[in-house]
């Protein structure tokens, strides 16, 4: 825990100096405001009755009090500009620093991860960092100059009643942590449910379609009665538990005002002659001491459970931050072109050492060949992918380009070499032009449309309302095709030598499967392309087939030697006909 | 808005109730202070000892009294605010579950379930907060801007000058920045959304080797992002130092005016020291009051919502006929029909004719676009045509009621959507009371022999959408649910897609066997997979260019012949 926070505190250091400030203006302006009682007690001291008003003293507080006020103001408002500097500073180096971290993770890192948790980890793990810590930190710092001043002001007025007021003190911590420990469990419960409701919402609602296909309204009406009343009575216990710390701190105070008004009279008049005796502004500044002193200690215990909460959520960002980025390789040489013979050679690799998958794997594809990857979904193609594009490294043996081992590149010299088309397209959000030049950001207009033209995209894209210029993402309306036929114009766009294509299973238009059959073929020329493939006509066509299940290689060659083997090639390419 | 107020009604008692104990207890907080005066000007003034004691007693017992309060006002706002939401969400999932499918595209699946969620929440903390906050802080405004008057009236025209303008003050601010803090959301938004982005198409842009620009651009967005917040912050900066200021010079005013009136007379000492207790606490009730006004604008806000979507009727009206599913003859029949989805100019389907009698199977080919899902979805009636007749069992579609229809037609959709719980329970989502032996039927008929080899079989878990399974897996289940509930009409609509081709033949052989009285709708993309189709109707653009069977079409419709050819022979 130490560590953490000197670790978040380690990168709030380039704003060590919005830190001493914050510090410094939290001070005067707390200690300034804490001299406001004092002052209003001397003012009420020089009013005393009628005609014994003295209006020198009177005038001369009022300035002061006046000026403190405003000084007093001014500091707590520039506190409150260097805690955001440092804070959303801080926020910012960290955020920063974690999303490029991401950048430099293993895929097998990123693979294993989920999505969502790795985003809560960027977005909302950092936010309450942010919130929880710098301004936990904050209030703290400002609670506890606020007990020191108001204990040290009281403590010049009467000693004896700021002794009766410490006494109290740990009632109003007792309370607090009471109400605090029964509406716990009652809002871990709230949360539960409600992360169940969202669930069970997000499944039905969001396929109310085959909830109204199946007619199961009333089934799921009655599911989603099940949850939402547990989620109400919860709900009422939560929010009756937390909603009691108002008003039992309220009453705690109270008595500790009551005591300090009842003792600090009876010492002025003399029945309890050892407190001793004060004046009546007096009485009236220690009154609004013990009011300011109690309120931090109502506070402490939300602030202690937002700074474990910031801690945990830091915790969850170094995990990251920690972890081992990919080998560095800049000192690699760089594969500036290729002709794209490739070889394996012996290799073995596997995912996880207990399942070995892919065993002494020897195969040559020269330059311009094309080889057919073959297998029922889930086969494990991508298997084939990662090797090829070093996403995932070989355990043994080579991968060849023209000879020399791939492994003494730079992994991304190497990528270069290499045009992916895959069937789960990738659209980020950005206009249509931005996604074709994804891999070459500065190609001209012209180049973008010439890429578009090939890829047979242009003509749809045209249409689109504002031409290349529209604004794109993932769920932008684009039909899977379209999608995919971008994509294809981005390889056009970089041109490599080497392709890796993923021929569509369906969901697809005929017309634009069509085009993009087109497109491939296009692509194709003088290429070495590995094609994960669904058709005859591509499978038949290819220099040389791997057939793939369960993640291994099964059998290898041309068409006819394999439809001679008899093997599992063979009865897969028979099924097709198969009525 | 007024939709919503019934809503309340059962809790009537709990809305008046609790805003009138929270009164009680801040008429009792606002006594405290007058009590203190007395201890001072009588107490002290004249040695009174037990005077002082009784007061402090008093003091004590004003404070329980006030806790007690205080505590069933809580209660009662917790109560009604929790059961307010309940039965408002409970009755907002009733009413979504009326809508047609036109009044769900409209709005949408993500608005109504932020709608269910996020709205009813926070409509609901609003009448909590109502319940707790609207009584006490005005009336603590107003209650120590009386008493102050009733004690000088004079000196209490400071308050009334002080109030509106720290109320002025704390409105101001909150309203300047609440839209910042929208838009810094909507940056931080969209910085999710880049980081989303970037995981989904990490291999991509490894690919491109474009890690560089990317970590740049996150750079850059996380800048803007800070420096966004350091402007709202500059401004919610603002508020506290500036009510401090506003409050205390308050009490400097007090403090002259009042040795003013001190001098003539008119006030005491102690009355003095009670106007400044006054202004703090005014002060506070203050803040109470803006917090209270920003919570209910949210609430009034996501109530709108709530109630928006409550005044949506459906558009289709239900038929009251049950379903009697004739022996033999026609099953379905379109005549001439069309359909055009809502405020779409121009029709998905045109002029569609067929008809189908029981036992037999329809294919269904054609790009995207081109209305085969469509057509599926007037089958089972998630539309009405927008013109001719759609004729199911020998009646008009519109005849029956819609849930004995739908317990009839099954569909299964080109996305394979399961649901959380286990295998056996998808599989009952047409009717809890399927025995064994027809899942096991419908199992073995969907290829889904895979259940099997599951350590737990037919009861294993499936994790939300069926995500420990294949694509291939959750294609099959689909199908299996579907044909459990032993419907007259199955619709697989481009379902098949993630099956290879030997399965694909499996269940289409088994399909004919096991279920033979059945009438089946195959859309697909496969020529193959209608090869022995009853009837094919070729679709190109919602026109139906080519109806036939496999050797009528590949003689007559040139569309067809391009489909087939190219997915068999073409390039060979």
């Amino acid at each position: 825990m130490k560590k953490i926070i000197l670790r978040i505190l380690n990168y709030a250091k380039p704003y060590r100096h919005y830190l001493i400030l914050t510090i410094l203006c939290t001070f005067i302006g707390i200690s300034l405001s804490l001299l406001v009682p004092v002052l209003i007690g001397q003012a009420v001291d020089d009013a005393v009755a009628a005609g014994q008003v003295n209006f020198d003293g009177l005038k001369k507080t009022a300035f002061l009090l006046s000026g403190l006020i405003l000084i007093s103001g001014m500091f707590q408002f520039l506190e409150n500009l260097c805690i955001n500097r440092l804070a959303f500073g801080t926020v910012k180096d960290l955020r920063t620093e974690l999303t490029a971290k991401l950048e430099t993770m293993p895929i097998s890192y990123i693979d294993s991860h989920a999505r969502g948790d790795l985003i809560a980890r960027v977005i909302s793990d950092i936010e309450i960092l942010s919130d929880g810590l710098l301004q936990g930190f904050a209030q703290l710092f400002t609670g506890i100059v606020t007990i020191l001043g108001t204990l040290i002001f009281m403590l010049g007025i009467n000693l004896k009643i700021t002794l009766l007021v410490v006494l109290m003190t740990p009632l109003s911590l007792i309370v607090a942590s009471q109400i605090t420990r029964l509406s716990h469990n009652a809002f871990q419960q709230q949360s539960k449910l409600r992360g169940d409701i969202g669930a069970l919402t997000e499944e039905l609602v969001g396929n109310q379609k085959l909830v109204k296909a199946f007619a199961y309204e009333e089934r799921a009406e009655a599911r989603f009665s099940e949850i939402n009343s547990a989620l109400g009575k919860a709900g009422r216990k939560a929010t009756f538990f937390s909603s009691m710390s108002n008003p039992t701190t309220r009453f705690v105070n109270g008595l500790i005002y009551a005591a300090v008004g009842t003792f600090g009279a009876l010492g002025t008049i003399g029945t309890i002659s050892w407190i001793g005796a004060m004046s009546v502004g007096k009485l009236a500044s220690f009154l609004a001491y013990a009011n300011q002193y109690t309120k931090p200690f109502n506070e402490i215990s939300g602030v202690v459970a937002e700074l474990q909460n910031a801690i945990s959520c830091a915790q969850r960002v170094f995990e990251i931050l920690d972890a081992e980025s990919e080998p560095d390789d800049s000192q690699y040489e760089i594969l500036t072109s290729c002709q794209g013979n490739l070889e394996f050679h012996d290799v073995n690799f596997s995912y996880l050492p207990e399942k070995p998958l892919i065993q002494h794997f020897n195969m040559k594809a020269k330059s311009g060949q094309k080889i057919a990857i073959v297998g029922k979904t889930g086969c494990g193609k991508s298997t084939i992918i990662n090797l090829l594009l070093r996403f995932y490294e070989i355990q043994s043996g080579e991968i060849l380009i023209d000879g020399q081992s791939s492994a003494k590149f730079t992994r991304d010299s190497l990528r270069h070499q290499f045009g992916m088309v895959l069937q789960e397209t990738w659209i980020f959000t950005g206009t249509v032009a931005e996604n074709i030049a994804y891999g070459k950001p500065d190609a001209s207009p012209e180049e973008i449309e010439q890429a578009a033209r090939a890829a047979h995209a242009h003509s749809f894209i045209k249409r689109l309302p504002h031409g290349y210029d529209t604004m794109i993402s993932d769920h932008s309306g684009l039909s899977q095709g379209q999608k995919q036929l971008l994509c294809i114009a981005r390889i056009m766009l970089t041109n490599p030598p080497m392709l890796i294509l993923d021929e569509a299973t369906s969901s697809i238009d005929l017309r634009t499967e069509h085009r993009i059959q087109k497109a491939f073929e296009k692509l194709m020329q003088g290429k070495t392309s590995f094609i994960i493939a669904h058709r005859l006509s591509t499978i038949q066509n290819a220099d040389w087939i791997l057939v793939m299940e369960n993640g291994h290689i099964l059998e290898q060659g041309t068409h006819a030697q394999l439809m001679k083997q008899g093997g599992f090639y063979a009865e897969l390419y028979q099924s097709q006909f198969a009525g | 808005m007024q939709k919503l107020l019934r809503f309340l009604k059962p809790y009537r008692k709990e809305m008046i109730l609790g805003p009138f104990f929270k009164l009680l207890e801040a008429i009792f907080e606002l006594i405290v202070p007058v009590v203190m005066a007395k201890i001072i000007d009588h107490g002290i003034a004249q040695q009174d000892a037990v005077y002082v004691g009784k007061m402090c007693g008093l003091i004590v017992l004003l404070g329980i009294c006030g806790l007690c309060f205080a505590l069933t006002c809580q209660y009662f706002a917790a109560k009604c605010a929790f059961g307010y939401g309940t039965d408002l969400r409970k009755a907002l999932y009733q009413h979504m579950n009326t809508l047609s499918e036109t009044e769900i595209d409209h709005l949408g699946t993500s608005t109504l379930i932020n709608r269910i969620t996020n709205d009813v929440t926070a409509s609901q903390s609003g009448v909590n907060m109502f319940i707790r906050l609207a009584s006490r802080a005005p009336f603590l405004v107003l209650g120590a801007i009386i008493m102050t008057l009733v004690i000088d009236a004079q000196l209490a025209l400071i308050f009334l000058l002080i109030a509106p303008l720290a109320a002025f003050v704390l409105y101001h601010v909150m309203n300047k920045t609440i839209p910042l803090y929208t838009q810094n959301q909507k940056k931080l938004d969209g910085i999710a959304r880049h980081t989303g982005e970037n995981l989904d198409g990490v291999r991509v842009i490894r690919a491109f080797a474009r890690q560089k620009r990317e970590t740049e651009q996150f750079q850059d967005e996380c800048a803007a992002l800070e420096q966004r917040m350091i402007t709202a912050g500059r401004i919610s900066a603002i508020l506290n130092p500036v009510t401090f200021v506003i409050m205390n010079l308050g009490i400097v005013a007090v403090l002259w005016f009042g040795g003013i009136h001190v001098n003539t007379g008119k006030l005491s000492q102690g009355d003095l020291t009670a106007f400044t207790n006054y202004m703090t606490q005014i002060l506070l009730a203050m803040i109470a009051l803006a917090n209270l006004i920003v919570i209910l604008t949210k609430a009034q806000a996501s109530s709108l919502r709530v109630a928006e979507v409550l005044e949506i009727q459906s558009s289709m009206k239900d038929g009251s006929e049950q379903v009697e599913i004739p022996e033999q003859g026609e099953i379905l029949a379109f005549s001439h029909v069309s359909f055009a989805y809502d405020h779409s100019g121009s029709n998905a389907l045109t002029d569609i004719d067929f008809c189908l009698h029981k036992g037999q199977t329809l294919g269904i080919i054609g790009g995207t676009g081109s209305g085969k899902s469509t057509l599926a979805a007037l089958i089972s009636r998630s539309y009405d045509a927008s013109e001719g007749e759609i004729r199911v069992f020998g009646k008009p579609i519109q005849n029956y009621k819609l849930k004995t229809l739908h317990q009839k037609i099954s569909i299964v959709p080109q996305k394979s959507v399961l649901m959380t719980g286990t295998i056996k329970e998808n599989l009952l989502w047409s009717d809890p009371d399927i025995p064994d032996a027809s899942l096991q039927k419908a199992l073995a008929t969907a290829q889904a022999d895979f259940v099997q080899s599951l350590s737990y079989g037919i009861n294993t878990h499936l994790v939300q959408g069926g995500k420990n399974l294949s694509g291939g897996q959750k294609q099959r289940l689909t199908i299996a649910r579907a044909l459990a509930g032993n419907p007259a009409i199955l619709i697989l609509d481009d379902s098949m897609s993630a099956l290879d081709y030997a399965t694909d033949a499996r269940l289409r052989n088994a399909l004919k066997q096991n279920y033979s009285d059945m009438t089946k709708i195959i859309i697909s993309q496969r020529a193959t997979s209608l090869l022995h189709a009853d009837l094919i109707l070729v679709l190109d653009d919602g026109l139906c260019v080519g109806a036939g069977t496999h050797e009528n079409l590949l003689q007559t419709c040139e569309i067809y012949q391009e489909i087939y050819h190219s997915q068999m022979q073409s390039g060979a």
